[in-house]
């Protein structure tokens, strides 16, 4: 009989009726489930007791649940290898699909590929004449699909906004909280760390890695390079002339105000001059931006501005999350 | 070339323009920069639409001095110009209701951040919605999902931390697969402008080369946008990052993101791979099924939740099935029930969100269903509008949700091997729904509980009722509207789909 009635108690049927009854919340299952395993182990001697036959059933909850329990955590334990070894299989499944797409592709660099078609023709044919940059690479990148590079500067943007939002600790409003957590993520105390070898290296480095830097940027239309890769060159030198000697230093130049500003009209005057030379090119209009003498380092129209703005964002950028992660402000 | 023609780039460029500008401002004047930004842009939509509408036809705009195969472009045509509109409205009323719990949620120092967030996030829906090529719709892609993080972790609560990691996780798994989809399809068409690549593939097809390349190619992208905008066995993410965002963040993200995912998968079919290849495919019979299994286990998982806002977020996973459904049906008919269905999720549920943040401030922010006995009694407005919402979400008639479920069924009609299924896992979904559905409306005007009601009586004795703002109210009034508009005006809009559609092609 008890073990009819507790086959019942513990159907979905009967849950299903108290809850549309209104009398427990099925949601609420975490208790649920608790409370009637213990009413029902108080209940048992007595229900039990007028049928001998289910007499050593009055240890059977306890046992079951006992059972239950390890069950559960042999369960448990089995699921996880299960989806350890499923995952290892997918991912192998995944890598063989695709490597076996890879096989069915044209093979690299085959002239007759369709990716060597009229596209790539008129970017090597006649990408000098019509961006003014020697190198196609940047002529492609920030003339022909400059809208492209336009978002690909504002990815940088928004995850630099995403990483001040994680970790900048703002204590303006005398939050006592955000304090401690101010001096707790502050290292600067531990400055000026001195590091004798490492301040004169420095002083040899930085002054190269800047030039280097700026050359790279300042060049990016005439031989490799660009805003992006100099940016990033600029942005480690920043970064090791931090590390060699401290926020003291680097506050009379770069703080926080420093960099929105530059960081605010670098895309700033990158989304006024695209707009405007996407407005005349859409319009059919003329542009007026000449293009220069190929070769020369003021050429090729729009595109060292533009270096330039890609390079300020991302140098700023890289130092901003440097400082952040260090002592989460600027 | 008429100057209406310039807006859709107008449009892009004013939401991105503004989010740069709100990093130095604080956060009152970058509220009503964004707010200002979303009312040109929706207003500029509709210019577009009516454009579109009135000649007929779509257009290419150039990005630059290059044309079509060598610079970017992008494109408007009647469905761009109808789903920017409806997302601008949709955005500007989600952003309107939930400014002062934003206030709230936030630090004071990071809301100039978060409209920052929210203005990106307008800019790469609309580039989504617009572009007519594949790498400016990956990168516009990467700019959604750092803001979509953005907006979930600004809450800055352990949970909500949580949900972004998670978000993160499984977004960049879908970001990644629909590069790998889109550097194949360039390794075997060289172009990334969607019109050249599709006579590219139309080669392809009629050379019958690269089929093994091109069925991966069809299923890495759709697999990848459908992990984004959370199909069901991808839908892990959906219910923490829902739940525990800002309400604004929760009624973007599911109303809108992954919208616009659904969206570029469109009309990367139409306007690229072609959608008879990708019907000949048969990958649309795998997001036929996950869409079905979708609608029925996504109901059953929120019939099982405790909290409102997960079993709300629960359910945006069934409808996600229903879109997903849609496309499968891999008619043409099914697609304008789809994307029928994309207009009303947005609306409702953005409503829903909205309305029980309304629910909530009268229930000490409890959100579980005990809570919110009697809560439709205490603040009117926002129970009518959850009520319309879940009514609209059921399917009942005069609401727009009523409109997507009949051209859900009507569409199954015309595939004969697909509409038993579809017309029973509606049936079957539609009666779910209501369970979890009408259950907390029910409880929204039920009387409360003896035991409960006295600690809510007490701590209302001490503070004077909540009202909520003007502002809430005027976003739930306005979404109810919406979703009316869309139930009993239905037919031009669905005749716009279709219009849309044909241009896709």
């Amino acid at each position: 009989m008890s073990r009819i009635r507790d086959n019942y108690e513990n159907s979905r049927c009967l849950k299903i009726k108290k809850w549309i009854d209104g009398e427990v919340d099925l949601l609420a299952s975490g208790v649920e489930i608790e409370a009637p395993e213990e009413a029902k182990e108080a209940a048992l001697p007595e229900s039990d007791l007028p049928n001998p036959a289910w007499q050593p059933g009055m240890r059977r909850p306890k046992a079951a649940k006992r059972r239950r329990r390890n069950r559960d955590g042999r369960d448990i334990r089995y699921f996880r290898r299960i989806y350890q070894l499923m995952s290892v299989f997918l991912c192998l499944a995944i890598i063989f699909i695709l490597l076996w797409t890879v096989s069915y592709l044209p093979a690299f660099g085959n002239a007759g590929n369709p990716d060597n078609n009229e596209v790539s023709a008129r970017y090597i044919e006649s990408g000098l004449q019509e961006t003014g940059a020697v190198n196609i690479v940047t002529g492609m990148i920030l003339d022909y699909r400059a809208f492209d590079t336009f978002g690909e500067s504002c990815v940088l943007f928004i995850a630099s906004c995403c990483v001040l939002v994680l970790l900048r600790i703002d204590a303006a409003d005398g939050d006592a909280r955000a304090r401690k957590r101010l001096r707790e993520a502050d290292d600067r105390v531990f400055e000026p760390k001195n590091d004798v070898i490492l301040q004169r290296c420095a002083c040899v480095m930085v002054p190269l890695i800047m030039v280097f830097g700026i050359y790279i940027i300042l060049n990016g239309h005439l031989s490799p390079g660009g805003g992006f890769s100099g940016g990033a060159v600029l942005g480690s030198g920043l970064i090791l002339y931090l590390n060699a000697f401290g926020f003291k230093e680097t506050e009379r130049f770069f703080t926080e105000k420093v960099y929105r500003r530059v960081t605010l009209s670098a895309l700033t005057f990158y989304c006024l001059a695209k707009s405007y030379s996407f407005f005349t090119g859409a319009n059919h209009l003329h542009s007026g931006i000449p293009l220069g003498t190929p070769g020369a380092i003021l050429s090729s129209g729009l595109i060292l501005p533009l270096n330039i703005c890609v390079g300020l964002v991302v140098a700023c950028t890289m130092y901003a999350f440097y400082t952040l992660f260090r002592k989460g402000g600027m | 070339m008429s100057f209406v023609q310039n807006f859709p780039f107008f449009s892009i460029i004013i939401a991105m323009f503004s989010g740069i500008i709100s990093s130095v401002l604080d956060a009152k004047k970058a509220r009503n920069l964004s707010l200002a930004a979303i009312m040109v842009t929706t207003g500029m939509s509709a210019a577009v639409l009516v454009f579109c509408l009135r000649t007929g036809e779509s257009y290419t705009y150039m990005m630059g001095h290059f044309p079509a195969p060598w610079g970017n472009e992008i494109r408007a045509g009647v469905l761009e110009g109808l789903t920017a509109f409806f997302f601008g409205v949709v955005m500007l009323l989600s952003v309107v209701g939930g400014l002062d719990h934003t206030a709230k949620d936030v630090e004071k120092t990071k809301q100039n951040l978060f409209f920052i967030m929210i203005d990106l996030m307008l800019s790469s829906l609309l580039a989504l919605i617009y572009t007519n090529d594949l790498f400016t719709a990956y990168v516009f892609v990467e700019i959604n999902t750092i803001a979509g993080c953005g907006l979930i972790m600004i809450r800055q609560i352990g949970r909500s931390l949580l949900a972004a990691i998670r978000y993160m996780i499984m977004s960049q798994l879908g970001s990644g697969l629909f590069l790998i989809g889109l550097s194949l399809l360039y390794d075997v068409t060289g172009h990334l402008l969607m019109s050249p690549a599709k006579e590219a593939v139309a080669g392809i097809e009629a050379a019958g080369i690269y089929a093994l390349p091109m069925l991966v190619i069809v299923a890495v992208i759709s697999v990848g946008l459908a992990i984004k905008s959370g199909l069901y066995p991808f839908h892990s993410w959906i219910p923490d990052t829902y739940g525990y965002a800002t309400p604004t963040a929760s009624a973007i993200l599911s109303g809108l993101v992954s919208k616009g995912y659904i969206f570029l998968l469109i009309k990367i079919f139409y306007r690229v791979l072609g959608r008879e290849n990708v019907v000949a495919s048969q990958i649309v019979n795998v997001l036929f099924m996950f869409g079905l299994a979708g609608m029925m286990l996504g109901s059953v998982h929120a019939i099982m939740q405790k909290d409102t806002r997960r079993m709300i977020a629960y359910s945006s996973v069934a409808q996600i099935g229903y879109i997903y459904m849609g496309i499968g049906l891999g008619t043409t008919a099914g697609m304008v029930a789809a994307v029928f269905h994309i207009f009303t999720h947005s609306a409702t549920k953005a409503l829903l969100f909205i309305s029980a943040v309304g629910l909530y401030e009268v229930s000490d922010d409890k959100k579980d269903f005990r809570s919110l006995r009697g809560a439709g009694y205490r603040n009117p407005l926002a129970g009518i509008g959850f009520s319309v919402g879940s009514l609209s979400m059921v399917g009942f008639p005069m609401l727009a949700g009523f409109i997507s479920k009949l051209l859900f069924a009507t569409s199954a009609l015309q595939s004969p091997h697909k509409m038993l299924p579809t017309v029973i896992a509606l049936a079957i979904s539609t009666i779910l729904n209501a369970v979890y559905f009408l259950r907390l409306v029910i409880t929204l005007y039920s009387i409360p509980e003896k035991g409960l009601e006295k600690p809510l009586d007490n701590g209302s004795k001490e503070k004077p009722p909540i009202h909520s703002s003007w502002k809430l109210r005027l976003a739930v009034l306005s979404f109810i509207l919406l979703n009316l508009f869309l139930g009993l005006y239905s037919q031009p809009i669905v005749g716009a789909i279709e219009n849309g559609l044909a241009m896709f092609a």
